[in-house]
């Protein structure tokens, strides 16, 4: 009895993990290699030819989706490491009240937060409207319908879970040790590079996956502030599934973002060195 | 010519260093005014309580902040605003600060590194370092894979290697056990024998000053109350603070004439000077006895209280006509005589160059 305890404790969360994630899964790709319509029903037939014509379909919007969230996975590191070091060496005492700014946002819902960022872009909304009442902007100059739109969204949107991975990585470097590398010669971008920046490593290890994975996938930023020019994998699966009711091919398209996401990931985790990434995040 | 030649010998010097800052919109003295020389190839211990501005100092020296008023100089340079990255200097931290993502090969050569020194040199030097400390074969560990004794000597090799004017180490030994912390005392004192820089020790345990150091700076509330050697500031302490503070003291006042000083039944021998007195003597230089002694000594009554076994001695507490306790050490040698029990009447007695006044603040 005393032996079983432990997995008698972590029962619970077998037990979600199982009828949450591994039964959909699993009908998910039974659904995935069925044929049929919607009114007819549909059989398994073991066609694994949904796959070939699924990426043959949506290849473009697939490598798109990659493209944009690979874009603004870079911006959000570029914008969110900056605000997680100042955060964890300048905030002081008042770091929870940047920390508590920083998850204000979700305090609104996520599609409303993007259509503000609608109205906000809108070719004669409130910013470029004005700006083009005054003459300083040329009358067709336009952002929604466009990559910078979309990009800029997502970049808005996931942007705190690249900040708070990052925070707690900084914040947990102590800084006696960033003393004995001034004590020790280097100058304040040699401390940065050679110390700070690979103890925080593993936090922007798990910010890229917190930030790259949802952006990839994500229908809402396309669909709200893109034209019909910037359709990712996400929009595809979701018109697919509710509005063509072609589960199969949604299914198919689900998988396949989910293998090339986790290659993707597997890929960046040699490239970083899983083996310094894990070590340094148990340190 | 005098002036200049001493300027080039000591490796260190504050003059007037004063540290203030803002707590609470009310400035605090952390260093109130310290003025000291640091001879070269010195071990130099700053001895206080936690708080007493000692670790400010240190960090005044190693460059982590900068003096509100006064002068830093290493070598005669003045170096009061340059930079830790470019003084001579390096620290052992209290906590070692080793770089847990580099192994010990790179922890001790990232100095090198950051001078831009040629890789053949590294290698010569880390290697010789590793020797030094006794971690050669453990280049590749990680600092967390190791003991407290071994990061610590990892932390020593690494600021030991750019072979610094002046190593300076906070509290280095404060988190090993007892046994391994006696056997790093002796450790660094031969390390710093073999590559004779200056060391600067930062410590509140009046031990480890006393079995290393060559002079002792004792600190207390932002200022140093003496400077002296070990023995000196052992044997004559110049203030109640030091008296207290290093080792066991007992503190006899009284009124004294004519060299002596009437106390409880007794008379103790002062040295010089008349007048309101305070006397310090030793637990261990008092003998003690049931009859009483004669001769040309300091004899007083009392009676015994607590007695307590310490293995090597005996530790009596004993209270004096006028109720002031006496702290008295008996070694247990083969010959200890006297066994006073609790309630007993005895005579404590010391010779008169074991009492030393500081209420007069004569110097020697």
């Amino acid at each position: 009895m005393k032996r079983l305890t432990p997995y008698l404790l972590a029962l619970p969360s077998w037990m979600w993990l199982a009828v949450f994630l591994v039964v959909p899964m699993a009908a998910m790709a039974s659904v995935s290699l069925q044929t049929g319509n919607a009114i007819d029903g549909f059989a398994m037939t073991f066609s694994f030819s949904n796959y070939a014509d699924a990426l043959g379909r949506y290849s473009t919007q697939l490598v798109r989706s990659l493209w944009y969230g690979g874009l603004a996975t870079v911006a959000m590191l570029v914008i969110g490491y900056p605000v997680a070091y100042w955060i964890a060496f300048k905030g002081g005492s008042r770091k929870s009240v940047y920390l508590f700014l920083l998850l204000l946002p979700f305090f609104v819902s996520f599609v409303l937060r993007t259509i503000s960022w609608g109205f906000l872009l809108a070719d004669d909304g409130v910013v470029f409207g004005t700006l083009k009442g005054w003459g300083l902007l040329p009358a067709d100059f336009h952002v929604l319908a466009t990559t910078v739109a979309v990009v800029g969204g997502l970049t808005y949107n996931f942007l705190p879970f690249m900040i708070l991975p990052i925070y707690v990585a900084l914040e947990r470097v102590d800084p006696r040790v960033v003393e004995a590398a001034y004590d020790l010669y280097a100058s304040r971008t040699a401390a940065f590079r050679r110390v700070v920046l690979p103890l925080s490593l593993p936090g922007v290890f798990a910010g890229v996956l917190m930030t790259f994975v949802p952006a990839t996938a994500d229908p809402v930023n396309a669909q709200v502030l893109g034209g019909t020019g910037n359709t990712m994998i996400g929009n595809i699966i979701q018109t697919e599934y509710l509005t063509n009711l072609n589960y199969p091919t949604a299914s198919a398209l689900s998988f396949t973002l989910m293998a090339v996401l986790l290659i993707g990931i597997f890929i960046y985790a040699r490239a970083l060195g899983t083996e310094n990434v894990l070590e340094a995040a148990a340190r | 010519m005098a002036e200049l030649n001493r300027a080039e010998l000591n490796a260190i010097e504050l003059d007037g260093v004063v540290k203030e800052y803002l707590s609470h919109g009310e400035v605090v003295q952390a260093v109130k005014g310290v003025t000291l020389d640091i001879a070269e190839g010195e071990f130099f211990s700053l001895l206080g309580p936690s708080g007493c501005g000692k670790t400010t100092t240190m960090r005044m020296i190693a460059g982590f902040e900068e003096p509100s008023r006064g002068v830093v100089r290493l070598h005669g340079a003045d170096v009061t605003n340059v930079p830790p990255n470019k003084r001579d200097v390096n620290m052992v931290f209290q906590s070692y600060a080793l770089f847990p993502h580099m192994n010990v090969w790179d922890n001790v050569a990232f100095g090198l590194k950051q001078r831009r020194t040629p890789q053949e040199e590294i290698r010569r030097r880390v290697g010789e370092m590793l020797e030094i400390v006794d971690l050669a074969g453990r280049e590749k560990r990680r600092p967390r894979e190791m003991s407290g004794g071994q990061q610590q000597r990892v932390a020593l090799a690494r600021a030991l290697v750019n072979r610094p004017r002046a190593l300076l180490l906070d509290e280095p030994l404060g988190a090993l056990d007892l046994k391994l912390r006696q056997a790093m005392q002796i450790e660094l004192k031969r390390i710093q024998r073999e590559v004779g820089i200056t060391f600067v020790y930062v410590t509140h345990d009046q031990s480890e000053a006393l079995t290393m150091s060559d002079r002792i700076a004792v600190m207390n509330d932002g200022l140093v109350e003496q400077l002296g050697g070990p023995r000196e500031i052992y044997e004559k302490p110049a203030s109640a603070f030091v008296a207290g503070f290093i080792g066991t003291s007992n503190l006899l006042t009284g009124v004294a004439a004519g060299g002596v000083l009437e106390l409880g039944g007794g008379r103790v021998l002062v040295p010089e000077g008349d007048g309101e007195v305070t006397v310090t003597v030793r637990p261990e230089k008092i003998t003690i006895s049931l009859d009483k002694p004669d001769g040309e000594v300091s004899v007083v009554p009392g009676t015994v209280g607590e007695v307590v076994y310490l293995g090597t001695y005996n530790s009596y507490a004993v209270r004096l006509g006028d109720g002031t306790e006496v702290t008295v050490f008996q070694q247990n040698a083969h010959d200890a005589t006297t066994t006073a029990e609790r309630g007993d009447p005895v005579w404590l007695s010391w010779p008169a160059q074991h009492s030393y006044a500081i209420g007069s603040r004569s110097t020697p």
